[in-house]
């Protein structure tokens, strides 16, 4: 598995190391998305912080993941996308919409506490 | 601009166009003292370098008056091409324009053509081969210190252009998480590319949740700018901060709406204050008088 | 068009060449002396164009190289294989069109974020995408 996921209390944390190939990313997906159900958690940070370019395979897959987690009832937030990755993917006409991008990890922790208090 | 300053020598430059220069640049040197004193005068009376002294406009004239006979006599524009190099650099900040260069330039080879046909004025046919040697060598001078003038105008216009635009783009941090970026002037695709970089890599530093982006001071954008500023929004919220435009001018709100930018993704408020204010809102802050003062304190909620 | 000096080529079959390639295209860009943005985009560019070879034609090749303009150098990207080919170029080139389930935003998005960009592709013989980005 390229990408660790962390359990932390109700929360999934998987932290991408590296660049990834697209079959690591469906690999990460399909993983968040058996373990979510496994472990019951109310939420899971996808934190992207070390990725350099974000294409459109790999904007579909976190938008894919988030829509998944959401149908297992659970909540998703994508922490860490770079100012320069931003930039391309919105110039790309990438804008994840409807998938929740905040800061950092803790603000992405701070997103999930909120939501799972409402 | 390439000049081939260094072989300059005309091509079909004779042996006797070559005499013809010599015994030319001994008669200017010669009269060096009133031609150079006559164009001066020239100068003041055609209120050309009305930002200089009289002294200085002498100074000056002296030092073109010396490289432009040298330009004459060695044929070679090097010199000269330096000097009006470091003269345009000296003049330009003092307002001097490009006309007045170019004027006091062909004044200078007035005065000398005057002085030429003066002394050779008896024999014609003399007279016609020596301006036949001065003119094109005057006009090269003529065209290399234009040219030089313009060069140095162009590379400081540049470099005020970068300056303005790194100083026109400040993002501004006013509270914890919030970042304000003023907009003034005019806004082409480049500055808003610089622009939105300036703000993402802002956002980051400053950890911002929400950013004002004030356009009071942008009188019109076209659709290219517009989208754009959808673009910045968007990729704002990738990194987690929320944007509110504000001071859309009526002018700028129709264009928006005619060119059919998706709005919905744009949180406007009328101006800065109100957009501070929901800023404040949306960061859980409420702004309360404090009881026994009237001044006004930002309390955490 | 200006002579493509070609400083690269990364044969492209799987996805991790799909990687090995923009890291390559990210590299000249830095020493170029584009901007760690422009770099980003020009990385990205890479990336939709080498996974488009993997998906549609199995394998091919990503070559980049540097091309000099009329007052600035740039970086170029040619993205080749000889795979099917593109049957309906107009309609692929639409926003939001894809045959694979993707969103669609790959080669338009690749026209959107480069200078210049142009295609040729027959049926049956496989499809040539060269990009140029210009370091203003």
């Amino acid at each position: 598995m390229a990408v660790p996921i962390l359990k932390q209390s109700h929360y999934l944390i998987a932290t991408i190391q590296a660049a990834l190939t697209d079959a690591d990313l469906v690999e990460l997906r399909d993983a968040l998305v058996a373990r979510v159900g496994k472990f019951r958690s109310r939420g899971v940070i996808v934190d992207v912080t070390a990725l350099d370019v974000l294409d459109s395979f790999a904007s579909r897959t976190l938008r894919d993941i988030a829509c998944m987690i959401r149908l297992r009832g659970a909540e998703t937030v994508i922490v860490g996308i770079q100012p320069e990755v931003a930039f391309t993917m919105v110039q790309m006409g990438i804008t994840l919409e409807d998938v929740p991008t905040v800061l950092d990890l803790e603000e992405g922790l701070a997103h999930l506490e909120r939501k799972s208090r409402h | 601009m390439k000049t081939d300053s260094s072989k300059s020598n005309l091509p079909d430059k004779s042996h006797a166009t070559i005499e013809l220069l010599r015994e030319l640049v001994a008669h200017l040197r010669q009269h060096r003292t009133e031609l150079r004193e006559e164009w001066a005068r020239r100068i003041t009376e055609a209120k050309l370098l009305t930002a200089m002294s009289k002294d200085e406009i002498f100074a000056e004239a002296t030092s073109v008056y010396d490289n432009y006979v040298e330009a004459l006599e060695t044929g070679t524009f090097e010199a000269l091409q330096a000097y009006a190099r470091n003269l345009s650099e000296r003049i330009i900040p003092r307002g001097v324009q490009t006309d007045e260069v170019v004027g006091i330039v062909l004044l200078l080879r007035d005065v000398l053509a005057r002085s030429l046909f003066a002394k050779y004025q008896t024999d014609f046919n003399l007279l016609n081969r020596i301006l036949d040697a001065y003119e094109p060598a005057a006009n090269r001078i003529a065209n290399t210190v234009a040219v030089g003038f313009v060069q140095e105008r162009e590379r400081i216009i540049r470099q005020q252009q970068e300056a303005i635009r790194e100083l026109s783009t400040p993002v501004l941090p006013v509270r914890e998480r919030l970042l304000i970026l003023p907009i003034i002037g005019v806004i082409d695709p480049q500055r808003a590319r610089q622009l939105t970089e300036q703000l993402l890599r802002g956002i980051r530093a400053n950890r911002a949740r929400v950013v004002v982006i004030d356009i009071t001071g942008v009188a019109a954008i076209d659709s290219h700018v517009a989208n754009h500023l959808v673009q910045t929004v968007e990729a704002s919220r990738l990194l987690g901060a929320t944007v509110i435009v504000t001071g859309l001018s009526p002018e700028i709100a129709q264009t928006l709406v005619n060119i059919g930018v998706d709005l919905g993704k744009m949180n406007t408020v009328g101006d800065l204050q109100g957009g501070i204010e929901e800023a404040e809102r949306l960061l859980g802050y409420k702004v309360a008088p404090i009881q026994d003062s009237a001044h006004q304190v930002v309390v955490a909620s | 068009m200006s002579k493509i000096k070609v400083e690269a080529c990364v044969s492209v079959a799987s996805d991790t060449d799909i990687v090995n390639a923009r890291r390559q295209g990210r590299a000249l860009a830095d020493h170029i002396g584009f901007s760690s943005s422009e770099a980003t985009l020009i990385a990205t560019a890479i990336s939709e164009l080498a996974r488009n070879i993997v998906h549609y034609a199995r394998d091919g090749e990503i070559l980049v190289g540097m091309v000099n303009g009329d007052s600035c150098p740039g970086i170029s990207i040619t993205a080749r294989d000889s795979g099917p080919g593109i049957p309906e170029l107009k309609r692929v080139m639409l926003e939001g069109f894809s045959t694979s389930g993707g969103m669609g935003l790959g080669l338009p998005g690749v026209r959107r974020i480069m200078d210049e960009f142009n295609i040729e592709s027959q049926v049956g013989k496989g499809t040539t995408v060269t990009a140029i980005k210009w370091k203003r």
